[in-house]
């Protein structure tokens, strides 16, 4: 079996088997990154294009080394420089690239919804690196990736979300993949920025991160734009810190074992103290290595791959 | 010219008539109502099976001109006003320039007198450029033949101006039509608030955006004894606000549109932006809310809120396509299938808040089909199976959330001033006079 879609615009639409079988893929894909040689030749003669939206250092790099890992010729769009800047609509910025030849295009963009509005103007695949509010597909799946790779299950696993819900991309994707593989998802953050009616999605709302993190296995820790606080949606990062930073006290409510896992990048004394950041619990480097994996299991599951395996081989 | 309707079921929503009968007009005006009227030296309609009504008066159409050429004009709106079976419309003064001087209403009529195939009653702006600031000129507005005010999609945010625009255009009689919206509230906000909004990541927009100035306004309509109407009511707490309003005798009136009484914020699914709307498409309970608004009269009109753009301006993000979608050729059906088959309304209701209620509104002569009256007639087939192509629309909008709604009924002819504009379903050539 493969993968149903042309593209991955997120995990809202993406099944449970689809998403174990590119956990599965992986697997050996992690570890043709750990070799000397960090390269197959499985995608050679396919092209990769990034097309950025929005400023990414950590989702670019790792979707370009996925794509050299794997053997496929890669460009990133530097969109700031680009005809984007003449006024060139997405469709035509879309069509413009498919004519050159590109296989995959990977978007990110600040507008929710972008990447279904390329799918359907191209016939190339499209993967959706983060789209305004709605999802960030691929992060979630390195998460996934993580916690399973560590604990070795999602299901009956209890996960809390904290911080800015309302505004995340890797929140929603997150809570569409645990509870789809069986996790109990808890979201915390301040009532401000916390999503209407989020709770009819399955998940348990807190205002308290005590309350949140007690008993859990995992605590996924979301990166809390400066520029919210301008918007009135909280008083001050003092007092965000305070009531909801991640600091080894809160961190000692959670199971023994927890993992402590943050999309990047951090602001550290901010969301998550430097004490939990660089402890034991954090997986957060990780998750970096494990996003490369994840994502040339999705280029290689997109171009019509099996299972993985014969690439490691 | 003589022009015989012969054996429609003529139903007046103005009067006691539905029943089968001739409807006789010469020289634009009706000159005979009853069974069996000579058809001697007329040319026929035959519209057995059909229902002749007054013609259809929509309050709240944005026709862009001037200005605003590529998404419609006067030519093009008019046109499928015409196929919509509407005889009149009331235009939106949202041009370029806006219509808040004499020059801009006039050159609308003039320009409506010259390629309109529908009457076009033109809306003046309650401020300065509609920018909430100064009064227009709203004595002259009135002179030049503006039947009402609006600041539609630039909502009035100062308390105080509101409250000079209700006081003066008092001493016109000239009604102003509300667009109820706390942009501060609403703020870049793309769809309804809810889950759904959530799912999609999509900048809400709560219900409380659009309820606290429909509060606000009729608060200052009462205390100033004015008469306001709230334009395209979205929630179940507007709803119950002109309710409330109405009980203590504010002298306040209220339009839905057809698209929000017929889809909800689930209809934003796959980011097409002909659903992108303000207000927005609201949730289940506030439709059914909708419903029992038109069913007990709280609502008094159907009005489309007809908004063209282009399709590059809509063939984009979500975030970034403007608001708005045409309904000025899917709103009969849309009241047929959506209200009447599903009982909201009978059809002699759905008609008046088609017809009557917006003539009242506006001030315009009333709508009835009496013996002296001007044959302004809509004759619609309420049996017709429709599904809705956007490439066959005479509006140069194409946005629209209905491409390929499957309902029942459609103008099947439409006489403006006893010119047959619109025959089988049509719009007749110009010049078949």
């Amino acid at each position: 079996m493969g993968l149903k879609g042309k593209d991955l615009l997120g995990l809202r639409e993406t099944s449970a088997d689809e998403i174990e079988l590119i956990l599965k893929t992986a697997e050996p894909m992690k570890e043709i990154i750990g070799r000397e040689i960090k390269k197959v030749p499985t995608l050679r003669g396919r092209t990769v294009i990034n097309l950025f939206y929005e400023n990414s250092t950590r989702t670019r790099t790792s979707f370009e080394l996925a794509g050299k890992y794997m053997g496929a010729d890669t460009v990133s769009l530097n969109v700031a420089t680009s005809s984007v800047q003449k006024g060139e609509s997405l469709r035509d910025t879309g069509k413009t690239i498919e004519v050159m030849g590109a296989d995959v295009i990977i978007i990110r963009h600040s507008a929710a919804g972008a990447p279904h509005f390329l799918a359907k103007c191209v016939k190339a695949r499209v993967i959706n690196a983060g789209d305004g509010f709605h999802e960030h597909p691929t992060q979630a799946l390195l998460d996934l990736f993580t916690i399973n790779e560590k604990k070795g299950r999602i299901g009956g696993l209890v996960v809390a979300i904290l911080g800015d819900i309302l505004h995340s991309r890797v929140a929603r994707s997150n809570i569409w993949g645990l509870t789809k593989l069986g996790a109990e998802v808890r979201v915390v953050g301040p009532s401000t920025l916390m999503a209407p009616d989020i709770a009819s999605l399955g998940v348990k709302v807190f205002h308290r991160v005590e309350d949140a993190v007690a008993g859990a296995d995992v605590i996924n820790v979301l990166r809390l734009q400066l520029e919210r606080q301008q918007k009135g949606l909280f008083p001050t990062i003092r007092e965000y810190a305070r009531l909801f930073g991640l600091n080894p006290a809160r961190v000692k409510l959670a199971k023994p074992d927890v993992l402590v896992l943050h999309p990047g990048p951090m602001n550290r004394g901010v969301e998550i103290s430097p004490e939990v950041a660089d402890s034991l619990h954090s997986v957060i480097n990780e998750q970096v290595t494990n996003g490369v994996a994840v994502r040339m299991a999705l280029l290689y599951l997109l171009m019509g791959g099996g299972s993985g395996d014969e690439v490691a081989h | 010219m003589r022009l015989l309707i012969k054996d429609g079921r003529v139903l007046d929503p103005g009067s006691d008539i539905d029943g089968v009968m001739d409807v006789l007009v010469e020289n634009g005006v009706i000159t005979g109502v009853g069974t069996v009227l000579p058809a001697t030296n007329a040319r026929v309609l035959d519209a057995r099976g059909k229902v002749v009504c007054p013609g259809l008066i929509d309050m709240h159409v944005h026709l862009r001109e001037p200005g605003q050429e590529a998404k419609e004009t006067i030519a093009t709106g008019t046109r499928a006003a015409a196929k919509g079976g509407f005889t009149a419309v009331a235009a939106m003064p949202n041009t370029s320039p806006v219509a808040d001087n004499r020059a801009v209403i006039e050159a609308v009529r003039w320009k409506a007198a010259a390629d309109g195939v529908v009457r076009v009653y033109p809306v003046g702006a309650m401020t300065k450029g509609s920018q909430g600031g100064e009064l227009s000129e709203i004595g002259d507005l009135r002179a030049a033949g503006a039947v009402a005010l609006s600041d539609d999609g630039k909502p009035v945010i100062s308390a105080e101006v509101m409250r000079r625009v209700l006081e003066y255009s008092g001493m016109f009689d000239l009604p102003c039509i509300c667009h109820c919206e706390d942009v501060t509230l609403s703020n870049d906000g793309l769809m309804h608030e809810g889950l759904h909004s959530t799912i999609l990541g999509l900048k809400g927009i709560p219900r409380a955006a659009e309820e606290i100035m429909v509060a606000r306004d009729i608060i200052l309509a009462e205390m100033i004894g004015a008469r306001v109407h709230i334009a395209h009511v979205s929630t179940a707490g507007s709803v119950q606000l002109v309710r409330e309003a109405k009980r203590r005798g504010v002298a306040v009136t209220a339009e839905v549109t057809p698209h929000h009484f017929t889809l909800t914020d689930q209809a934003v699914y796959g980011y097409n932006t002909s659903t992108k709307v303000n207000p927005p498409l609201r949730s289940e309970a506030d439709r059914a809310a909708l419903w029992e608004g038109l069913a007990d009269g709280t609502i008094d009109v159907i009005a489309t809120d007809h908004a063209p753009h282009t399709l590059e301006e809509k063939d984009m993000e979500y975030a970034y396509a403007p608001f708005g979608m045409v309904g000025l050729e899917t709103a009969l059906t849309l009241v047929i299938t959506e209200l009447v088959g599903r009982g909201v309304l009978t059809l002699r209701k759905a008609l008046e808040k088609l017809t009557v209620s917006p003539a009242r509104i506006l001030g315009l002569p009333e709508p009835k089909i009496e013996v002296g009256a001007t044959a302004d007639l809509t004759v619609i087939n309420p049996e017709a199976f429709v599904t809705v192509n956007p490439l066959e629309f005479l509006s140069k909008g194409r946005n629209t959330p209905f491409s390929g709604y499957r309902g029942r009924g459609e103008a099947w002819a439409t006489i403006v001033g006893g010119r047959i504009v619109v025959e089988q379903g049509h719009l007749v050539s110009l010049g078949s006079e």
